[in-house]
């Protein structure tokens, strides 16, 4: 099972968040907090697995990490889980959101944590993994996105649409690196 | 309508939406509380809009602020509005909030049921693959009752997709609704086989959760696993069955035979490393489960160790990472295999990754020897001074103590060697082992004898340079050193070479600064010393001739006497009053002295600390049995009335007895006393509290001047000039360094090398032996596990019984293999009143109870099910399916068919080996009852326990009544202490009392009742004061028994007056032989020796038939024996008399016929209680 999947920058400041068991609101802020301490202090070169923090899990469990230019990726997982597993999950996580978001970066995340929590519930439903096949999972959410637009068009709408202004992204793409 | 619309939508126009919030908070870094506290009052304008789009909106914004840590559960209301919505967008942002901020607990979740309910039948696989997605994160026990047949119903969905979720969905529904488990599991079973591998291998995901937790209810799925494992292509799912098998082949080592080599081609062939990684660890779990009995494992094993060296050596640190975590689980039972890759792990050691260092430390356990410890050892120290997180430093240390610890010191060959590294642990900075290190000396002083002398001296340099351990705040856990100091000193003063230098470190002001339990230990210790200088100077008896012997112990009388006030002062109350104890005793010499009567005083103070201590077992305190008649849980006194939330609060100390585990006792009570968190005020405060002490505190060294201060009491060339360049800048000297030993081995190793590469050329074969001589250890070490209490005897798995009893998957543990019952089903859909709401919690509470009867019921019915198998009866679950059992040990079922034709071949092979499937279901029946003898053996304290519920129990009740049945009399006889009580129930059922009631009865000399307010008549019967109400009550009557070996019939006739007339009833209480008989708890060995022995010499057997079954009949006796041993349908039972005459009892079952043997040490009392059963048990 996974318990928490955590995206966060590297300053710590949360992107995402999705608890798969129920923390308060301080309590998820302070695991957010934990593990940002725990994981920010680990070199690139060293291994993706942390023995879990403190505040999630206990010893069954197990943190999960990749670190995409600016973001950290964080699942939290337990021993039924395989390890190596979950790596390859987050890289489909971040390849589909590159997909999506055509070379994704972390403004990207921080204006579209709808959309983002959107793409992560085709891959994770309720801590359990529910699809690792990139191109279903891509087409999952095209056919939701057509729904809403379809619905979209027929609103009246007087809003134009509004785009964030991008100061130089740091694309996560340019980083990533296929698992074998 | 439509005015109002462009209305609401131009203020739609300078409503915020998401991005605008987040863009605000972005540019409002400086003020971001302020700026957030203003957009989340916005949004709670928003929220009152009947627009739903304005909702939505606002939600979407409440689920950002969310993630940002403010609680939004106000909001929940507005969820649910924007989740009803019909459309999707909106829909989706509600079900995101509510996933978001919803959990189990939440109250207004109620409302969401038939919403939910729509979206899940709704049109659209996506509006219900929303549901699904959100219920799973939010999902209630209510809920999961009243969706669980809507969720199941979309299990045979036409979509994949849906199917997919709701399978996912369906163990969260088991989470949390338990009774869905079993209806649900056969179409949960059919998914596995489901054309889309995305269902497959979600369903392969659930099942693999529920048997985590209770692997042996899906052991007969093992087959359809297995099928897919050699079939599948999917990776993801390929990981998840072999993770499962690894779950399942402990409990099943034939299927782990079966695993190993599709397993074995599995590693040889994929190229994914994950799926590899998990065949290695499962195949490792196979090995360890039949690790015995397996011609052809080592080349498993090999195969293993060698992939994961591949691993290990790998440049990426993930796999490195991995391979030693494998590794790890192999050295527990292959240590050999694991061991040859020494130079790999010991490398690992120096690896930048921390993980990995740590990972490659677990290994370390199994690596060492007695030849490369030291060399080791030296290793870690080496690491411990580099090392830069207290963590890992930490880690290092408790690593070193357990390496060397292991199997009672058994690597250890130089136990000097191996204080001089604990003593140099000690000068470790900020480490929270303290207890840990001071653990081990204690141990290695009291289990090594031979090592005393060189600990004593060590300890004593120890206490006199207690400054270096205490003068640093950050070794504060290191204190807990000077306590072993103490200790040691104190107790082997004999080898003490300055007992007066010693005395005086003890004694010295500013232990005052010291935890209350180390003070203690300082004064019971001081004490000690006092005694042996007192003896040790001037041989006792011509002391008081001897005045320079004389002057010498006046001298440290005076001495100790003036120090040892400053502990009374403590503010510890366990110190104060040892202390003052210590110090009448010493006023008490001086005044002797000075009479010049101190003769032999020193020998008697010396005898009150007498007595060598020895090891104690762990868990030898929990052994203590609780004396008879003391309750721990009582109050002495009771507390004063709670005033402690005024009162300042209760500073937690230190227990100076040990609690649970005795022989860590020591170490967890000091753990907890560690400040375990400071607020960042305290630590500023005990900060400046610690400068300000430091600077009064004249022996507080302080920055450059460390060495000159203290040159003067050093000789120079004492100080080694080559070692100041080491991280521990402060020697001690005189303290052994570990690297002296090191250098010693070394040399005495090459030495010997040089000889053995000598003596090869003549005698090659002395070489081992060689090896070995050097091995031998220089001290002998006490590996006694330690002393237990009295009658109790070291046992495992006293711990086990820690699971957690709020684990949902307890509830889960139910046999899947069973046929459903008629009412097992999911609870289907209907219309709720609002009345029924009410209702519901207490419905709850019916239904568990009507499933405690339900269960109650099964395990009754249990045994006459086994009956009925072995009668040859067939029940429907062997029938259907090849049985497990056929399918693990059937050889030429091994390589799963893949075309149609062997699968025929297998149909043709199943129909002959029923019969062979069913021996085989006999087999392990027999099995498991051979398992049931095992645990009666191994404590047969708990055999009682786990005797099944009686189901024939002893009623003596008998009634009676008076000719018109209108007064009924109800008695019943009970044994208390050694007097026979009968309970007499009278129901009265007319209207008018029974007046002037008499009782008399016939004869017996050996029975004599105990008028206990009745009044005796002329006539010799007994008369009540009192007159009967109409209705019941009770009436006790006492009798002392003269001879309890022997059945009573006591007869007697009850006279009353009822109305106008008077009636009677005739009693007549049955009392058998055996009421008088109370269970005697009595172990294997010692009813065996009792029968062999001759003591019970008298015999009585008796064979009848009986229409009682064996367990009715052992359940019946179980009332008065207790049961020592149980083999199938014979029971030996044990029972005493109030006499203390025992009565053992040998019943067996023989198709319809019982036979009882009971024997005694009195022919009177076996023949009664022998005959009291028969007439009960004859029926």
């Amino acid at each position: 099972m996974i318990k928490a999947i955590l995206v966060f920058n590297n300053h710590g400041k949360p992107r995402l968040s999705k608890f798969y068991q129920y923390f308060n609101e301080d309590m998820q802020q302070q695991i957010i907090k934990e593990t940002f301490q725990l994981v920010s202090k680990r070199d690139d070169n060293v291994c993706n697995f942390l023995e879990g923090g403190s505040l999630i899990g206990g010893s069954d469990y197990k943190l999960i990490y990749r670190h995409y230019a600016t973001l950290y990726f964080v699942f939290c997982v337990d021993s039924s889980e395989s390890e190596l597993g979950i790596l390859d999950l987050i890289q489909v996580f971040v390849e589909t959101l590159d997909k999506c978001f055509e070379n994704v970066c972390e403004l990207d995340l921080i204006f579209h944590v709808d959309k983002v929590h959107y793409i992560l519930n085709e891959l994770v439903m309720g801590g359990m993994v529910l699809e690792t096949n990139m191109s279903e999972i891509l087409t999952r959410i095209e056919e939701q996105n057509k729904l809403e637009k379809l619905e979209h068009n027929r609103l009246m709408s007087f809003r134009a649409p509004s785009n964030p202004s991008t100061p130089t992204p740091h694309r996560l793409g340019s980083n990533i690196f296929f698992f074998t | 309508m439509a005015l109002r619309k462009v209305k609401g939508n131009l203020e739609r126009m300078f409503d915020k939406n998401l991005t605008d919030l987040v863009r605000g908070i972005r540019n409002n870094k400086d003020n971001e509380t302020k700026f957030i506290a203003q957009c989340i009052e916005e949004i709670k304008l928003e929220l009152r809009q009947e627009n739903i789009s304005v909702k939505a909106n606002a939600v979407a914004k409440l689920t950002y602020l969310q993630m940002m840590g403010y609680d939004v559960s106000w909001a929940c209301f507005n969820v649910i509005e924007v989740m009803s919505s019909t459309k999707f967008t909106y829909k989706r942002i509600g079900y995101l909030a509510a996933s978001q901020t919803f959990h189990p607990d939440t109250e207004v979740l109620m409302l969401t049921t038939n919403m939910v309910r729509k979206d899940l039948n709704s049109q659209s696989q996506y509006e219900a693959g929303l549901a699904l997605s959100g219920l799973s994160c939010f999902i209630s026990p209510d809920l999961a009752r009243d969706l669980a047949n809507d969720i199941m119903t979309l299990l045979s969905s036409t979509r994949p997709y849906l199917r997919k979720k709701a399978v996912l969905m369906m163990y969260k529904v088991f989470l949390r609704f338990p009774e869905a488990l079993r209806p649900a599991f056969p179409r949960l079973k059919e998914k596995l086989e489901d054309p889309d591998s995305g269902v497959q291998s979600a369903a392969v995901n659930v099942v693999c959760e529920l048997a985590r937790k209770n692997p042996k209810n899906y052991l007969s799925l093992a087959p359809v696993f297995f099928k897919l494992m050699t079939t599948s292509t999917n990776n993801w799912m390929l990981i998840k069955i072999i993770k499962l098998f690894g779950a399942l082949t402990p409990l099943e080592p034939r299927l782990g035979k079966k695993l190993i080599e599709p397993l074995t081609n599995l590693i040889h062939s994929t190229s994914a490393m994950s799926l590899l990684y998990e065949c290695i660890n499962t195949v490792i779990a196979v090995l360890i489960s039949i690790s015995s009995g397996m011609p052809n494992h080592s080349t498993s094993i090999q195969l293993c160790v060698q992939k994961l060296r591949i691993l290990i050596e790998d440049s990426d640190q993930n796999l490195k990472y991995l391979g030693l975590l494998a590794m790890s689980k192999i050295l527990k039972t292959h240590p050999k295999s694991v061991q040859s890759h020494k130079d790999l792990i010991l490398q690992c050691l120096d690896d930048k990754d921390e993980s990995i260092r740590l990972r490659a430390l677990d290994l370390l356990y199994g690596m060492v020897s007695k030849k490369n410890l030291m060399e080791i050892v030296k290793k870690l120290m080496i690491h411990m001074d580099k090392a830069e997180g207290t963590s890992y430093r930490d880690e290092l240390l408790s690593k070193i103590i357990e390496i060397c610890s292991q199997n009672n010191y058994q690597h250890i060959t130089n136990f000097e060697w191996y204080v001089s590294v604990l003593v140099e642990l000690t000068r470790m900075e900020g480490t929270k082992h303290g207890p840990l290190v001071a653990n081990q000396l204690l141990d290695v002083a009291i289990r090594v004898a031979a090592i005393r002398a060189f600990v004593v001296a060590q300890m004593a340099l120890l206490l006199d340079n207690s400054h270096f351990i205490t003068g640093f705040s950050q070794r504060a856990s290191m204190c807990e050193v000077l306590f072993a100091a103490a200790w040691i000193c104190g107790e082997f003063s004999e080898f003490l070479t300055d007992p007066k230098a010693t005395l005086e470190a003890l004694l010295r002001a500013r232990v005052s600064t010291l935890p209350g339990h180390i003070q203690a230990v300082y004064v019971q210790n001081i004490m000690k010393l006092y005694g042996r200088i007192l003896t040790s100077s001037g041989s006792d008896a011509s002391m008081d001739e001897d005045m320079v012997a004389k002057a010498a112990v006046e001298e440290v009388s005076e001495m100790v006497a003036a120090r040892l006030p400053s502990f009374v002062e403590s503010s510890e109350l366990e110190v104060q009053e040892r202390a003052s104890c210590a110090l009448q005793l010493v006023k008490f010499v001086q005044k002797q002295l000075t009479k010049g009567q101190a003769a032999g005083l020193g020998a008697e103070i010396v005898s009150l600390f007498d007595g060598e201590l020895n090891p104690v077992a762990p868990k030898a305190q929990k052994k203590v049995q609780v004396p008879e008649g003391l309750d721990l849980d009582e109050w002495i006194n009771e507390p004063p009335p709670s005033e402690s939330s005024d009162s300042e609060p209760e500073v937690q100390r230190p227990s100076l007895f040990a609690t649970g585990n005795a022989e860590n006792a020591y170490v967890e009570s000091y753990q907890s006393s560690k400040p375990a968190e400071l607020t960042q005020e305290e630590v500023q405060r005990n900060r400046e509290a610690r400068q300000q002490e430091q600077a009064c505190n004249p022996n507080y060294l302080k920055g450059g001047g460390k060495l000159e201060s203290k040159s003067g009491m050093f000789d120079v060339a004492e100080v080694p000039v080559a070692q100041l360049d080491l991280p521990v800048a402060l020697k001690i000297p005189g303290l052994a360094s570990s690297d002296h030993y090191l250098q010693k081995q070394k040399q005495t190793s090459s030495k010997k090398k040089v000889s053995t590469k000598k003596k090869k050329k003549s005698k090659k074969h002395k070489e081992s032996s060689d090896e070995e001589e050097l091995a031998a250890p220089l001290h002998v070490v006490n590996t006694d596990v330690g002393e237990m209490p009295e009658g109790a005897t070291l046992s495992d798995g006293m711990d086990d019984d820690n699971n957690d009893l709020n684990d949902p998957h307890r509830a889960l543990d139910v046999n899947l293999d069973e046929p459903l019952r008629a009412e097992e089903t999911l609870p289907v859909r209907s219309h709720r009143e609002a009345v029924k709401f009410e209702v519901t919690g207490e419905k709850k509470a019916k239904k568990k109870s009507s499933k405690k009867e339900e269960k109650v019921k099964k395990s009754k019915k249990q045994p006459i099910m086994m009956d009925l198998l072995q009668n040859g009866e067939h029940t429907n679950a062997p029938t259907e399916e090849p049985s497990n059992d056929f399918w693990l040990d059937h050889a030429e079922y091994e390589a799963m068919p893949d075309t149609s034709q062997s699968k025929l071949q297998v149909e043709e092979n199943e129909k002959p080996k029923k019969k062979s499937s069913s021996k085989t279901k006999e087999k392990s029946k027999e099995k498991k009852k051979k398992k049931e003898k095992k645990v009666i053996n191994e404590d047969s304290l708990v055999s009682s326990l786990a005797v099944e519920a009686p189901t024939f129990v002893p009623d003596l009740k008998q009634t009676m009544s008076n000719k018109d049945k209108n007064v009924l009399i109800c008695t019943r006889p009970i044994l208390t202490g050694s007097q026979l009580l009968i309970s007499v129930e009278v129901n009265n059922t007319t209207t008018s009392p029974l007046r002037s009631a008499e009782i008399s009865f016939s004869k017996n000399v050996e029975l004599e009742l105990i008028p206990d307010g009745l009044t005796t008549t002329e006539f010799g019967s007994y008369r009540f004061p009192q007159q009967f109400p109409p209705g019941c009550f009770t009436f006790p009557l006492l009798f002392n028994v003269a001879n309890v070996n022997r059945a009573y019939s006591v007869k007697a006739t009850l006279i009353f007056n009822l109305e106008s007339y008077q009636d009677k009833i005739d009693l007549a209480v049955a009392v058998p032989a055996t009421l008088f008989l109370k269970p005697a708890p009595i172990s294997g060995s010692d009813f065996a020796e009792k029968l062999a022995n001759g003591e019970m010499q008298h015999l009585s057997s008796r064979k009848f038939e009986s229409s009682k079954s064996f367990q009715q009949a052992l359940s019946y006796c179980l009332a008065y024996f207790y049961l020592v041993e149980q083999v199938g349908d014979t029971a030996s039972l044990a029972a005493q008399n109030p006499q203390g005459r025992n009565v053992f009892l040998l019943i067996k079952s023989q198709g319809t016929s019982l036979s009882l043997d009971g024997k005694s040490d009195n022919q009177e009392l076996i023949e009664n209680v022998v005959q009291s059963l028969q007439t009960v048990l004859a029926v």
